[in-house]
């Protein structure tokens, strides 16, 4: 099993014929993916060629689950499009929409975020985020698919290249699925959401939690730890050398006064019982030796 | 984007927020003119982006133009927060009957937007939060419905705003909102917005931050333009697309991606613990592509800061494959040759992931002077610590 993502989950990409849509299709296809087709309403009827795979463009998202059974969309439209875009796949009641668009102006995001909520039927996923992986089943979104093997643990993490960082270490152990919820000041889903389908999911064994500074996410998956989460949680945090006031690359990512830094998460998740290794080498040696013990 | 005072009050007089403009000055002069035009007695005020600026004597009264000459003379050229005064505001002064406090946010926590009211202005609001919480209202927002005349009301009513200016209250609150949502902005903070003699509410201080995010949509923003004042390499690395932060450290970094080259600098840091005390020099995200001339600009502006004595190419090849990293740093190399600045700083470079033999042969193959290979995170810091504090000794 996997959380979020499986090997049943049935996937179209809005921006499919777009530079960046179009090369990941392909890694997507590649690993292993179930890729029903892509939406653009310009290009719809046409078909892409990946690699001998032949992907219809639907007009709509409506049409491309009506016609496919898609439950999941990855958007890698530009960031002026990315609204409407979600607001389409939401309209269409699509279940899970994953957002990769990098600069998408926050009030989009929060827009489409409280309509989703709003709705009720679509969980969003980023944006500006490397995806979800779930190793030897699914693939939505940018993850290297080819980094680490289905296996135990669970990952939820705001950075790609921790991610990819931390994955690689833990290779022979495996994952169960990995969650990049993606950097900036509001996301769709939230380290929270994440701990608590790992804690549901019954293959996954142990979770890693990647953190960095900025808001108060990182204490908030504290508090939620203490109380419901029974399974061991290793935790990393970004930013400790991070200076105050400034963005430091992903738009979240931003000490305020003395509101959230790296400090101050590190505390509140020892507090609540979660080993935070000091360099993502030592998180991983943390992981290991917990799956050990298991 | 952070706005200086006077651009954000220029923001709000687009959106009919009641404001009174003054005039801008950079000498002494232009003050002087300023006051005689605005005439009577006048306040010069810092132009920086940094709370605290009265405190720090950078906000003066003056009753004559000669006087505000005087008193933009002693603020033009201060220091405040470790930025230079470069601009003064001179407006005129108002008669304050109350101050109260105003503000719109993106509501991190609760993935929303927040609106935080006061009749208690003129000062810090956490200050206000911490000794009078009651006086301090917070009113959430639904995106999807915003603050509509109702929502403003409810926001005037919460925070116990005085029955007579509920009508203005409520109308500078749909302003401020418009000023919010139509300028992308994810703050706007009026402190204090005061109920002056004649009864009217006027902000007499505003802050604006900008989401950059949306800059495509706002044209218009190149005016707020300060590159003038920043950091002369964060200015050459934002022509050249690159994510720099500056900072005061002996060990440049480049990495890819964000979270990675964070943590980065924070296992350099530690390093560094263990080498003489030196830290990272910076922060450059060189994202996921990583060309030759990404990584030959990326080695530029780390190597134009004189205080770095040793360079660490932190990269993790997840979508990038290693070998074209490698390829990228050998042919910055040359690239760096040829335009007459060759590569004299010792560059620890730790290749790991995607194709990651592969690039480490490319390094070892080209042989480049002065770079070292280590393979691990941990390692490659500290021999960069190392490097660059033998060099820092070395002068």
């Amino acid at each position: 099993m996997a959380i979020f993502l499986t090997d049943r989950s049935t996937i179209v990409v809005q921006g499919m014929t777009g530079a960046e849509g179009s090369k990941h299709t392909r890694r997507m296809l590649a690993a292993g993916a179930r890729i029903a087709g892509g939406v653009n309403a310009r290009k719809a009827g046409e078909t892409v060629d990946f690699d001998g795979t032949e992907l219809p463009v639907f007009e709509t998202v409506a049409e491309a689950m009506a016609e496919t059974g898609a439950d999941c969309s990855v958007v890698f439209v530009p960031p002026r499009f990315t609204k409407d875009a979600v607001v389409e796949a939401i309209d269409a009641g699509m279940p899970l929409v994953v957002v990769i668009t990098e600069g998408v102006p926050v009030h989009d995001t929060a827009a489409f975020r409280a309509y989703a909520e709003r709705r009720g039927s679509t969980r969003i996923i980023g944006p500006n985020c490397p995806g979800v992986a779930s190793p030897g089943a699914s693939n939505a979104g940018i993850i290297p698919s080819d980094i680490s093997g289905p296996g135990r643990i669970g990952l939820v993490s705001k950075s790609g290249t921790l991610t990819y960082q931390l994955m690689y270490e833990l290779r022979d152990i495996g994952f169960t699925t990995s969650v990049g919820i993606g950097g900036d000041p509001i996301v769709g889903t939230t380290h929270i959401d994440c701990l608590e389908a790992f804690q549901a999911d019954p293959d996954t064994d142990a979770m890693i939690m990647v953190g960095e500074i900025g808001g108060d996410a990182e204490e908030r998956a504290a508090e939620y730890i203490a109380a419901h989460v029974t399974k061991p949680v290793v935790a990393y945090v970004a930013g400790f050398t991070a200076p105050e006031g400034k963005t430091m690359g992903h738009a979240g990512a931003i000490v305020s006064g003395s509101a959230g830094t790296a400090e101050a998460k590190k505390t509140a998740l020892e507090a609540a019982g979660v080993r935070v290794g000091k360099t993502p080498s030592e998180t991983a040696r943390l992981m290991r030796d917990i799956i050990h013990a298991l | 984007m952070d706005l200086m005072e006077y651009q954000a009050k220029e923001l709000f007089a687009k959106h009919g927020v009641p404001v009174t403009l003054g005039v801008v000055a950079t000498t002494p002069e232009e003050a002087r003119a300023g006051a005689q035009q605005l005439g009577g007695r006048v306040v010069v005020k810092a132009q920086v982006k940094a709370g605290g600026r009265g405190k720090a004597g950078g906000v003066k009264l003056a009753d004559d133009p000669d006087e505000a000459a005087s008193r933009a003379g002693d603020i033009l050229g201060m220091q405040i927060k470790g930025l230079t005064v470069h601009r003064v505001l001179v407006a005129p002064t108002a008669e304050i009957a109350e101050e109260y406090y105003f503000s719109f946010l993106v509501d991190r926590a609760n993935r929303s937007y927040l609106c935080i009211a006061s009749v208690e202005g003129g000062v810090e609001i956490e200050e206000v939060a911490h000794t009078n919480p009651d006086a301090v209202a917070k009113v959430s927002i639904d995106p999807v419905t915003g603050v509509d005349e109702a929502k403003a009301l409810e926001i005037v009513a919460t925070a116990r705003f005085p029955a007579d200016v509920t009508d203005l209250a409520v109308d500078m609150v749909q302003r401020l909102w418009a000023v919010f949502i139509e300028e992308d902005a994810s703050l706007v903070e009026v402190n204090p917005l005061a109920r002056l003699g004649d009864g009217t509410l006027e902000a007499l201080d505003g802050k604006i931050t900008l989401d950059a995010n949306a800059d495509f949509r706002h044209p218009e923003r190149d005016a707020f333009d300060d590159s003038a004042a920043a950091d002369p390499l964060e200015r050459l690395a934002r022509d050249k697309d690159l994510n720099y932060v500056k900072l005061d450290g002996q060990v440049g970094i480049i990495g890819n991606g964000a979270g990675l080259v964070m943590s980065t600098l924070d296992v350099v840091a530690y390093a560094g613990e263990r080498h003489g005390g030196v830290k990272p020099a910076n922060f450059l995200d060189i994202g996921g592509g990583a060309s030759a001339e990404v990584m030959a600009n990326g080695l530029e502006i780390v190597l134009g800061d004189p205080g770095v004595y040793a360079v660490f190419v932190n990269v993790f090849g997840g979508i990038t494959a290693c070998d074209s990293v490698a390829d990228g740093i050998v042919a910055a190399f040359r690239l760096l040759e040829e335009r007459g600045e060759p590569v004299t700083k010792p560059l620890v470079v730790r290749l790991d992931g995607n194709n990651a033999d592969a690039g480490r042969r490319i390094l070892d193959d080209a042989g480049l002077a002065g770079v070292e290979r280590v393979d691990t995170m941990d390692g490659a810091a500290e021999r960069a610590a190392e490097l660059a504090a033998a060099a820092a000794e070395r002068g």
